[in-house]
């Protein structure tokens, strides 16, 4: 038996089928025309009323009054809502923490914080009602970053978590090299392009009926019963596709849907909340800002002997998802590295800002900068190229235990690293950007090769789970509905696909359905990249159960044997006879045969001890590797992205073409995360980085023109996923953390090298500039 | 008011002065392909294009309907998203951007898609600084972008486009315009509001007259603003966008006279004739619809620290005309910025036209622009510079700055301290000294005092390092460079 060819434990639940095709979005169409119908775009049931939040313009402060009067009386208003119009809980707290009331009731703890809504017969009218609130504060001075709250004694939203294996204080210490740092770590604004939307219609006794721009829709609906104290199934919550989510929409939709709601309950009139882009940006949460305190020990081959760090990060007010996101900063403080001893704790602190929530990666990317800045670092301390120092630490046989007590047995790093460093020519490319260096006054570049290890699966592990709903109708149609939610991703285009093949029909037999809480319950969030490998398997259980109840019945009604049933290209063969899928779908239903099942699927082996910091949290991981290079101006610290090179693992693609798409995309975004996107508090606690005009994401002349991304086409995920596929939504995001060692390379040059920059991220014009005349001037 | 909105003739009696395009779009003529990411011109997937009668003839920009006043679109064309697709055939640039991939959550495709059809009919085989330049003013969080610039490339190359129907009903659009505009004042109202088109260039200072404080607006890339995130009261507004007189352009002999109704993307062509060292900062002021809209007139007049055309325009020695009912008044551009937020217009006068001094060819030239982004963002600092050199030493010397005082200003220490100096690098590193001395910028969001500091005195090195060996001290930019 050949063991080192990794063999799947399982057969896999459905035959490979035909993967790999490049089909296009299935609302391409309709994108393109301006016919994709989003919230706001749907026709408004007669009556419709608009609500808009008061938010608070004081970061720190007990409420001494709020005066609504003026507001009541403005015109078109229908009414105010406050924390007392609530009926059953003011609390729209994701982890049941209490913590995130819908209306601040006697303190406010961030800028921006609603206290109360308006509900008036146009949004105009309402926004203009908002203004006239007169409110009385007593002001407390505001904690608003990591160190100001370690100062003030380190209060934490929720309880942080320690990885530890070995002991790594003394790993560190007989090290034959110690080294010691800080790298602070921005946050970002999702900047999805549709902002925050409800629209609830209220119905019959308790119910109520919302729409909402939620990749989360299971949890909208909870919330929203929570909060009108009715019970879930009073509750439908709907969701057709959204305009951009990338986790600003996994727990911050719940209270613009409670909102909604409770108005359209309290009026009984449809209402529509859809806040301006700023308060969008004000009152909702963002990635993540982090600060990471390493000490690490290694040898002068650059191999790490010993790891401690500490990751610090700013959740704001509330607990919201700051829990698990810092969790996955720690799961992916290894990156793709062996730590042989390791201490990694988290330090998920309060402060009196907007509070934090997913964003892509979810706590991955930051973890992972850690790692990558202590490879820099000794890359740098021994003069050497710090890809060199990669391959001396990835995980590989015999070194494959991770913090968390998990072994990587599916690595794939060093082949992807290999033949993009061949593909990509970075020896030479790097060899000529050094000689290029040493006659360059001015303009410098740099180039990096940077790797991704992303664990795959909900780190709670009950949240991998899904269900799908598909009927088959009389006329041979076919209903999908599954629990993922469509953000822009593809998830649809992925699971029709699956359906069709399963069936033998194409794709227009199949309609994608919005996704509702009343067809498939208790959903978990379209998150962690999950999507696809979760709501593809439940929708084929489905597929199978329908198709399995078909070839009975073929077998009876048809005198054929089961093996000879196969469905094809709209026919289903009988032995050497073949017939319409309709045809046999009609003659099925008037035999009394069953054509609608509920698919379920729940992600096999995992498990996770928090307490004890060891179990099997993923199910496996998606790799990638990216070059990428950069020019520098010294004189501002401008700078431009020249050329990007990836190579990524998606296993064998469900849809080449949507993921590759989501690898240039991730990347750009990353790329925006660790350059030019900058949230700005100032001193009261006002983010001032509110609105496009002040908040900098990539734009199209940002994009290396040079931009060369390939699949890893010969890899095939171990595990039996649906199709052998690996997730994709997360995992390039990362890759974009070679811009920003390239940008470090770039500035190094000025000190020939000898020293690490330390950019701290966003690595702005500003920050490249002061770190280039920082080492010029020797550190 | 009349406008063609896509096929149909629609006319509106109750117009408010601050009601959008894109209010309109969605609210009343229910077209919802057009949609709305910020409300501030910053994303542009409300990206239309707007067909107005110029002195070339019927031409379309597009323009961010988020911030695009209604009561100025009186004999314009609208043209939106549901215009493309004709007889279930998609648009050569909407096939594309199904067959590239263009899309993924889909939520700034119209808008993509219109400014890529805007780029097209303008330009209709473009290179890639051309797509990129079109795209400034799209922002798409999805797809990287690299999807639409295929997408883009693709839809060049399909030579359908000829059959356009803008381009093949140019002339019955241009005369349904033409027989729109009557020549008479349009004054409308909506629940007391008042919107003011005057006639003419002499009308409007005859309507500023009658109408004390009222708010002029020409492209409402500023006020626009006002109205959708302040929801500031802006009436009685003037509108003087669609003033002829204010749109004219003189080439004279020393000097170029510009109308403040000249929108930047106009005035890009006089910037690549007669001051191609601004050509490539100019491109980088917004995006593409917000310059096919905002006027030089508006930047000027409204007096921002940080607005991107003084200073160059200062260090070039242009002057402001004024024209009241009591007459026409001048003075330097930079006496006009008197405190923030306070210009030197009195009551009555209106910003008619700029004069700009040709510099001649013994001058050397140069003004950059730093931002956080590259394209469409406002300026940390924008340093324009005009220096005379004789005999290796600096005669003569006009140094403006934005983004580092209340106002833009001059730099009149460094301008004394270089005078005299030999042209060297070591001179103008000296001369960065004196920045302080004239300047002293606030830490904000866009960068902090400290580096704004340092940048200008690097801009002054620039110049020199510049003038030498151009390419050795140049990001390897796109565009216009």
């Amino acid at each position: 038996m050949n063991r080192e060819t990794p063999q799947p434990t399982d057969a896999p639940a459905i035959p490979l089928g035909r993967a790999r095709r490049a089909t296009p979005h299935d609302s391409a169409e309709k994108h393109v025309t301006g016919t994709a119908v989003y919230i706001d775009d749907m026709a408004e049931p007669a009556g419709t009323l608009h609500a808009c939040l008061g938010l608070s313009d004081r970061a720190h402060a007990e409420i001494l009054s709020i005066d609504l009067d003026a507001v009541a009386t403005s015109p078109g208003v229908v009414g105010v809502l406050t924390a007392t119009d609530i009926p059953g809980e003011n609390d729209v707290s994701p982890t049941g923490k209490h913590d995130d009331p819908v209306f601040a009731e006697d303190r406010v703890l961030f800028h921006g914080q609603p206290m109360f809504a308006v509900i008036a017969e146009t949004r105009e009218a309402a926004r203009r009602a908002v203004a006239k609130a007169k409110i009385g504060y007593r002001d407390h001075d505001p904690i608003t970053d990591i160190a100001a709250a370690e100062a003030a004694g380190g209060d934490l939203v929720t309880d942080p978590l320690t990885l530890s294996r070995g002991d790594a204080a003394a790993a560190i210490a007989a090290a034959p090299r110690r080294l010691d740092g800080t790298m602070t770590i921005g946050g970002q604004d999702h900047f999805y392009l549709e902002g925050h939307i409800a629209l609830a219609i209220p119905g019959e006794d308790d119910d109520v009926t919302v729409h909402s721009s939620t990749q989360h829709p299971s949890e909208v609906q909870h919330m929203v019963g929570h909060v009108l104290g009715v019970p879930s199934n009073a509750v439908t919550v709907e969701v057709r596709r959204m305009g951009g989510a990338f986790g600003g929409k996994e727990t911050q939709s719940n209270l613009f849907a409670a909102v909604a709601a409770l108005a359209a309950k309290r009026w009984g009139r449809a209402v529509k909340i859809r806040p301006d882009r700023d308060d969008d940006m004000i009152a909702t949460g963002k990635r993540h800002d982090f600060q990471v305190s390493y000490a690490v020990g290694y040898d002068d081959t650059g191999r790490i002997h010993g790891v401690e760090a500490t990751y610090a990060a700013r959740c704001g007010f509330s607990a919201d998802l700051s829990g698990p996101v810092t969790d996955r900063a720690l799961f992916h403080a290894d990156n793709c590295y062996h730590y042989p001893a390791v201490r990694l704790s988290s330090r998920p602190l309060r402060t009196n800002t907007v509070s934090n929530t997913a964003f892509r990666g979810f706590g991955g990317p930051q973890g992972m900068l850690g790692a990558e800045r202590m490879i820099e670092e000794i890359a740098y301390a021994l003069g050497r190229d710090p890809l060199e120092v990669r391959k001396a630490n990835f995980y590989a046989p015999g070194r494959d235990l991770t913090p968390y007590h998990q072994r990587v047995e599916d690595c794939v790093i060093a082949r992807i690293v290999a033949e993009l460093e061949q593909s990509a020519d970075y020896q030479a490319r790097r060899t000529a950007i050094i000689e290029a260096n040493r006659e360059s006054r001015i303009i410098r570049r740099g180039i990096a090769l940077t790797p991704v290890k992303f664990g795959i699966s909900f780190t709670a592990t009950w949240y991998n789970q899904a269900g799908a709903l598909v009927h088959v109708y009389r006329d041979g149609s076919i209903h999908l509905n599954h629990g993922g939610t469509e953000m822009g991703q593809g998830l649809n285009i992925k699971v029709a696909r699956v359906l069709a093949d399963a069936f033998g029909v194409g794709l227009e037999a199949v309609k994608i359905t919005a996704t509702s809480t009343g067809k498939v319950p208790n959903t978990s969030a379209t998150a962690a990249s999950s999507g696809s490998d979760l709501n593809g398997m439940a929708a084929a259980d489905a597929a199978r159960q329908i198709i399995d109840r078909l070839r009975a019945f073929a077998v009876e009604h048809y005198g054929v044997s089961a093996d000879e049933v196969a469905f094809e290209r709209g026919k289903v063969w009988l032995g050497s006879e073949r017939m319409a899928f309709g045809a046999l779908i009609d003659a099925a239903y008037l035999a009394r045969v069953q054509l609608s099942a509920a698919g379920f699927y729940k992600t096999p082996e995992i498990h996770w001890d928090r307490a004890a910091g060891k179990g099997k949290p993923f199910y496996y991981y998606a790799y990638g590797a990216a070059v990428s290079e950069v020019a520098v101006d010294t004189l501002t610290g401008e700078y431009q992205v020249e050329r990007v090179d990836i190579l990524h693992d998606v296993g064998r693609s469900l849809n080449p073409a949507i993921d590759l798409g989501q690898i240039e995309g991730g990347f750009v975004q990353g790329m925006g995360w660790l350059t030019t996107e900058e949230l700005w508090w100032d001193d009261e606690g006002r983010l001032r980085t509110h609105a496009p005009s002040t908040y900098k994401i990539p734009l199209a002349s940002d994009v290396p023109r040079d931009f060369r991304v390939r699949l890893a086409d010969w890899s095939e995920n171990t595990k039996p996923t649906i199709r052998r596929s690996k997730a994709v939504g997360e995992p390039p995001f990362m890759l974009a953390i070679s811009v920003l060692e390239a940008l470090s390379m770039a500035v190094a040059s000025v000190s020939d090298y000898r020293e690490c920059p330390r950019l701290d991220t966003p690595a702005t014009p500003e920050r490249v500039l002061m770190a280039v005349e920082r080492l010029r001037a020797g550190g | 008011m009349s406008f063609l909105l896509n096929d149909e003739t629609v006319t509106l009696e109750a117009v408010g002065p601050s009601d959008t395009l894109l209010d309109y779009l969605r609210l009343q003529a229910r077209l919802r392909g057009t949609k709305e990411g910020c409300a501030e011109g910053d994303c542009g997937a409300c990206t239309v294009l707007v067909g107005r009668l110029s002195a070339q003839g019927l031409v379309y920009e597009t323009v961010n309907a988020c911030i695009r006043l209604l009561a100025s679109l009186d004999a314009s064309h609208v043209v939106t998203i549901e215009h493309l697709a004709r007889g279930g055939r998609l648009h050569a640039v909407q096939q594309a951007m199904v067959d590239h991939h263009g899309a993924q959550c889909g939520f700034c495709t119209p808008g993509i898609v219109m400014s890529l059809y805007g780029l097209l009919l303008d330009t209709p085989e473009p290179d890639d600084d051309a797509i990129e330049t079109a795209l400034q003013g799209n922002l798409c969080r999805c797809t990287g972008y690299a999807p639409i610039l295929r997408a883009a490339r693709a839809a060049a190359e399909d030579r359908t486009q000829d059959a356009d129907p803008l381009i093949a009903g140019r002339a019955a659009v241009t005369a349904r315009l033409q027989a729109m505009r009557d020549g008479a004042r349009v004054a409308l109202t909506r629940d007391g509001q008042r919107a003011l088109l005057p006639a003419s260039l002499t009308d409007a200072v005859d309507v500023l007259a009658e109408t004390p404080g009222a708010t002029i607006v020409a492209g409402a890339t500023d006020v626009g603003l006002w109205v959708t995130k302040e929801m500031r009261p802006i009436s009685p507004t003037i509108f003087i966008g669609h003033l002829d007189a204010l749109q004219a352009i003189e080439e004279g002999e020393r000097e170029i006279t510009i109308g403040a109704g000249v929108s930047y993307a106009v005035m890009a062509r006089i910037i690549a004739a007669h001051f191609p060292f601004l050509a490539e900062y100019w491109q980088r002021i917004g995006g593409q619809q917000v310059r096919n809209m905002g006027t030089v007139g508006g930047n000027v007049a409204n007096g921002s620290p940080i607005g991107d055309t003084p200073p160059p325009l200062i260090a070039l020695g242009a002057e402001v005309d004024l024209l009241s009912a009591e007459g026409r008044r001048s003075l330097p551009l930079e006496d006009f910025f008197i405190g923030y937020g306070r210009q030197d217009r009195r009551a009555g006068e209106i910003v008619e036209r700029l004069r700009i001094p040709k510099p001649g060819a013994d001058v050397i030239c140069a003004a950059y622009k730093v931002s956080k982004r590259r394209d469409e963002d406002i300026s940390a600092v924008c340093g324009a510079f005009r220096f005379k050199v004789a005999d290796g030493v600096i005669t003569a010397a006009r140094i403006a700055y934005g983004g580092m005082a209340a106002t833009p200003r001059r730099a009149r220490a460094v301008e004394r301290y270089l005078i005299g100096q030999r042209w060297c690098e070591a001179a103008m590193a000296r001369a960065g000294d004196a920045v302080a001395e004239d300047l002293t910028p606030i830490t904000d969001w866009r960068a902090s005092a400290e580096y704004r500091h340092k940048i200008a005195r690097n801009m002054l090195r620039r110049v020199y390092l510049e003038h030498e060996d151009a390419r050795a001290t140049r990001l390897p930019h796109r565009g216009a460079a």
